[in-house]
């Protein structure tokens, strides 16, 4: 600590942090652009200065750069002296210079930092009198839109998009005062994260797009703590609402899980929410294949008269909530219910439960991740798959950088300096994958192999680590490498392990597994990492369990048939089956009834259907691949007869007399009820407070106090203003009343402090700059290390023999397209391509195809599957890669041994033509 | 995704990859050669195409954008087309007090062309400059590369009466 003056007052403040950062984190307004709490200074911009004397006698000071100055025992600084202020002033001044002073149109407008800054330094007149300079505008794709003009030249874009998130395709150009940040031509931005930029750029250069086109100001949205659904990490996000429409997702820091960034699946794919297609009341299904609208009695009604038929089951949901699933359950008994996972899907995601449940090693969030100083991916692209953590891990390889930067008594916000330093030093990462991956750039190490070998590589560095019986891999180049990635483990004081389900192999992820145990065994703080397919795959795992009971697939069930009526919750069926399967659904289901908030492929056969409220419109808990659970709370009340996946169920339960439900009328009635009757899942009713929850009295409001036009929004419709809706399930309100002080971090529905109207305000809510809630970090584990599996060795699996003129198949995730939600949203819908199988140059070449020709893909189960050829020439022999999650590829599964014949009916794509490269809006 | 393999068109000429690569021997990583790489391009092609620049940087292992923001920070690396020969005028301190705006006025009416444009025969580009080193000689201009010290009008006609023939 150390003890430090700034204008006359007297501050206790820790040693080593910059003056800027200690000056927020004290609550002292001191107006920034450049520094960024998790990119550190770079002394760009200016705006930071302050006055430092040297000693008591010192009357002068010299100004110094806040975000540039570590802050020592003694010193004495000013902020108000009349220099620094002067200065500051100037500075904005002169950094807008070119600025048009465009705010009534802009899209930052309102949640500005340069206009906080602005006003926070007085700068009112502007004495430039000379031409601005106009910039011309690029296209970056359906998620950005840019507007040069507004540029202050902070550099945060360039260090966020190459230094921070290893960017290639945006660069600072030209020089002094014609500097373009931009790309070299038009084209989509080709980070995953590039959504980032709109949070990090300080002005209004880099929006939201679809905002842009649909745009409302921060302050009239009405908003709701969140968690993204778009993967299994459970990123925290806010979602701001009006007009009943999600307007936007921004990022809701999380210390310990997405701190400052989103990914763009989770950014943009939220626009399915608003989806005309959606149901808005019951559907019954007439005789003549058409659908009657219903009130919600009349639907339960019949709901009910289906379900006293003999024999009812029910189809569960890795989408939907702990809760949802847990009624469901309730609703046909435990042999009745399917927990709604394919053939492929199902064993991975009880595996990777049981394995993260027992293991020794720690179990790591996003900000764990973070801290691993040597990484070893077995077997999966995290960058498609759990894309956030990709963005950790980049972070992770700087950690090297950070050690060299302590010995030189750098400090970690130095950011300039350490980059220069370390150069390209990084901790190592080691890549085993079936082709090339999105973090090869920062890897030490990458290697092709099919599935299979990439557990035996597994199995070959475990038998480095620990010697046993001499399994070695085989092929030299492969041993070599398998003791150094052992070598590096072994070195590391936090050796992360990351496998998961996305080539749909347990092998791979229990070799994982073990190699953590290993390394736990030889002392260090080993983490194991398994990526999850979807929102609540862990928490339906850790609901559906394994401890004797059966578990049921769902395919079987279908196949097998002789079913009454089913009940399908938020699941569409045709992504989990066979097409012979999906066929089934129809033959062996009397009466079909699905619950769902989008139109499906399973909805539109079913017989009723029961439209529920997207995460956007409900509350409901989710558990992420780490075993956070984590509570979403509805922005907005869901239109109509929409209702939550929970209220549906709980009516038909009650209905139905089902004993266990018959005391649960609440939301949080059930949370507990689940919480109680499932010991794994004891941690949920934690996730965030209860409903009963006020902070001084009140409930959280999710309006700020200057949302306007409550009255004018629905003139159009009619004069009356309606009463607000009343939420007796949330602490949250509609309603600009109550207060946002000392709210829980779980509660949190958006961030502002007087002065600070952009999302720079969230350091107001830190308990200092870059650290915690101070209303507590939201979520809460369920497998904090209880795990204390005894190490076995495995036997070395099976080597993979690539067979003549047959493929082994492996899923190919894509960021956009293989989540079934995100994938529907329409920015994304512009990035997502039509189904694909991957197969090496040579298959090609055997198989007379080129690039957008057809396949005909088959085996002894598999019948008419087309799809388009895309060459790859870093895939493994042997294996055709399909792109998992896309309609065309369902009931595929990973493993499987298929013949490929060039399609001679095939028709060639049109070249793919993004919609708004037209000039069209999006 | 696969970058689509560079066409015959922005491909670059076997001088031009034998002086680039002799430039990459000299430095530890290929990125270092990247101005000479613009520059020895600029100097067979006149300037640097987008297609030339994404030839480079192909070869030098850089994304277009990184070598593209190295290229426009120098003002003498031309992005656009210029004439055979590139004028710079120094309109800095010496130059100007010597009467450099007159200068520039002269080959304004000469060439019809201000400051960023070409003659129509494609053989001038005007562009100012700010200083040339050779203030005590002012006011001075490079047209190619000459060297023309103590401009006068009367050395402005000489040069450029007769387009397409100047005597430099
Ligand atoms: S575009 Fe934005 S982030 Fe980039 S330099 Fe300009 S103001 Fe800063
Ligand atoms: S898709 Fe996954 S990684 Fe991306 S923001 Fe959502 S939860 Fe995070
Ligand atoms: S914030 Fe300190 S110089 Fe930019
Ligand atoms: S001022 Fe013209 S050469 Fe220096």
């Amino acid at each position: 600590m150390a003890t430090i003056r700034i204008d006359q007052q007297e501050y206790t403040v820790r040693d080593g942090d910059n003056l800027l950062q200690t000056c927020l984190s004290l609550g002292l307004d001191l107006p920034y652009f450049c520094w960024h709490p998790a990119m550190g200074s770079i002394g760009a911009c200016r705006q930071c200065a302050v006055l430092q004397y040297q000693n008591e006698e010192d009357q002068r000071g010299r100004l110094v750069m806040g975000c540039m100055t570590p802050v020592s025992d003694g010193a004495i600084f000013s902020l108000q002296g009349d220099k620094a202020q002067r200065f500051r002033k100037t500075i904005v001044e002169s950094l807008m210079l070119n600025h048009p002073h465009d705010c009534p149109v802009c899209a930052e407008g309102g949640e500005c930092h340069l206009q906080d800054m602005t006003v926070m330094t007085g700068h009112r007149d502007r004495s430039y009198r000379g031409r601005k300079n106009t910039h011309r505008n690029q296209y970056l794709g359906p998620l950005i839109h840019h507007e040069m003009n507004r540029c202050i030249t902070c550099y945060r874009c360039t260090r966020y998009y190459r230094d921070y998130a290893g960017g290639t395709d945006l660069a600072a150009m030209a020089a002094h005062d014609h500097i373009y940040f931009g790309r070299h031509e038009d084209g989509v931005l080709e980070s995953e994260f590039a959504g980032n930029l709109v949070e990090v750029c300080p002005t209004g250069v880099f929006t939201d797009r679809q905002l842009v086109h649909q745009y409302t100001r921060k302050w009239d949205l009405q908003s709701a703590p969140s968690v993204c659904t778009a993967c299994a990490v459970g990123c925290n996000i806010v979602v701001g609402e009006r007009y009943g429409k999600v307007k936007r997702v921004h990022n809701r820091f999380n210390a310990e899980v997405n701190g400052y960034f989103l990914c763009d699946r989770g950014r943009f794919g939220a626009g399915f929410v608003n989806l005309e297609s959606r149901l808005e009341f019951p559907a019954l299904r007439r005789p003549d294949g058409r659908y009657d609208a219903l009130d919600h009695h009349r639907a339960l009604e019949h709901a009910l008269r289906a379900m006293e038929a003999e024999k009812v089951a029910a189809v569960g949901s890795p989408r939907a909530s702990v809760e949802a699933n847990h009624l469901l359950r309730l609703l046909v008994g435990n042999a009745r219910f399917y927990p709604g996972w394919s053939r492929g899907e199902q064993g991975a995601a009880i595996r990777a439960m049981e394995l993260l449940r027992d293991t020794e090693a720690t179990v790591p969030d996003l900000a764990q991740i973070e801290t691993a100083d040597a990484v070893l991916i077995l077997g999966e692209d995290v960058t498609n798959t759990s894309p956030r953590v990709a963005l950790s891990l980049r972070q992770a390889v700087r950690n090297r950088a950070r050690d060299m930067a302590g010995e030189l008594r750098l400090l970690p916000w130095q950011d300039a300096a350490i980059r220069n330093l370390a150069q390209d030093t990084r901790n190592p990462l080691h890549i085993a994958a079936v082709s090339n991956t999105r973090l090869d750039d920062v890897a030490a190490s990458h290697t092709c192999l099919a599935p299979p070998d990439i557990a035996r590589l597994g199995a070959a560095v475990l038998e480095e680590l620990l010697p046993g019986e001499g399994q070695h891999f085989g092929d030299p180049t492969v041993d070599a490498l398998a003791q150094q990635i052992a070598r590096d483990l072994r070195q590391a004081k936090r050796p992360l392990i990351i496998a998961g389900a996305g080539y749909g192999n347990t092998t791979i992820m229990e070799m994982a597994a073990e190699l953590a145990a290993a390394l736990c065994h030889g002392g260090c703080e080993a983490m194991l990492s398994l990526c999850q397919g979807e929102a609540n795959s862990m928490g339906l795992a850790l609901l559906t369990g394994t401890g004797g009971a059966r578990v049921h697939r769902l395919e079987d069930m279908i196949v097998q048939g002789d079913i009454d009526t089913l009940l399908v919750l938020e699941n569409d069926v045709e992504r989990r089956c066979s097409r012979r399967g999906f066929k089934l659904l129809r033959k062996h289901v009397k009466t079909l009834i699905t619950l769902d908030s989008l139109d499906t492929a399973t909805t539109s056969l079913s017989d009723l259907v029961l439209p529920t409220a997207s995460f956007a419109e409900s509350e409901g808990t989710l558990v992420n691949h780490a075993g956070r659970a984590q509570r979403y709370f509805p922005a907005f009340p869901p239109a109509n007869e929409r209702r939550p996946a929970w209220f549906w169920l709980l009516a038909l339960a009650h209905e139905r007399g089902i004993e266990a439900t018959s005391r649960l009328h609440q939301f949080d009635e059930i949370t507990r009820h689940c919480a109680a009757s499932i010991p794994a899942l004891a941690g949920i009713t934690e996730a965030a407070p209860r409903s009963q929850f006020r902070a001084h009295g009140l409930r959280v409001p999710r309006q700020t106090h200057r949302y306007s036009g409550r009255t004018a929004m629905r003139a159009a419709l009619s004069v009356h203003e309606p009463k607000q809706p009343q939420d007796e399930e949330t602490p949250l309100a509609f309603s600009m009343e109550g207060s946002q002080r000392d709210t829980p971090g779980a509660l949190l529905p958006y961030f502002w402090s007087p002065g600070w109207n952009s999302n720079q305000s969230l350091h107001r809510y830190q308990k200092a700059v870059g650290e915690p809630l101070r209303g507590g970090t939201a979520g809460s584990r369920l497998l904090y290390r209880q795990g204390h599996a005894t190490l076995e060795r495995a036997a070395m699996p099976g080597a993979f023999e690539p067979r003549e003129n047959q493929w082994y198949l492996v899923p190919r995730h894509a960021i956009f397209g293989s989540d079934e939600l995100s994938a529907l949203s329409p920015p994304l819908r512009e990035l997502t391509h039509p189904a694909w199988l991957e197969i090496t140059p040579a298959a090609a070449q055997a198989l007379q195809v080129i690039d957008g020709d057809g396949l005909i893909i088959e085996n002894e189960r598999l019948r008419g599957y087309r799809l388009e050829v895309r060459i790859n020439p870093s895939l493994v022999a042997g294996c055709a890669a399909y792109s998992a999650g896309h309609a065309g590829t369902f009931g595929l599964l990973p493993g499987e041994w298929v013949t490929l014949q060039k399609d001679p009916d095939w028709q060639r794509r049109e070249p793919a033509v993004i919609a708004s490269d037209r000039g069209g809006v999006a | 995704m696969n970058e689509p393999a560079p066409s015959l068109i922005n491909a670059l000429s076997e001088a031009e990859l034998a002086a680039i690569d002799a430039e990459i021997a000299h430095m530890p990583q290929r990125s270092g050669a990247a101005i000479d790489a613009l520059k020895i391009v600029q100097e067979h092609r006149g300037w640097v195409s987008d297609a030339s620049l994404a030839a480079i940087a192909d070869h030098l292992h850089m994304s277009a954008a990184e070598l593209d923001g190295i290229a426009t920070f120098y003002n003498l690396i031309f992005r656009r087309p210029v004439g055979r020969k590139v004028i710079l005028l120094c309109n800095s301190v010496s130059c100007w007090m010597l009467g450099s705006d007159c200068l520039t006025q002269q080959i304004r009416d000469r060439l019809q062309i201000d400051f960023g444009e070409t003659s129509k025969d494609g053989e001038y580009t005007l562009l100012p400059v700010t200083c040339l080193g050779a203030c005590d000689k002012a006011p001075v201009m490079l047209v190619g590369d000459d060297l023309h010290e103590s401009v006068t009008e009367d050395r402005v006609r000489e040069l450029f009466d007769q387009p397409g023939a100047p005597n430099g």
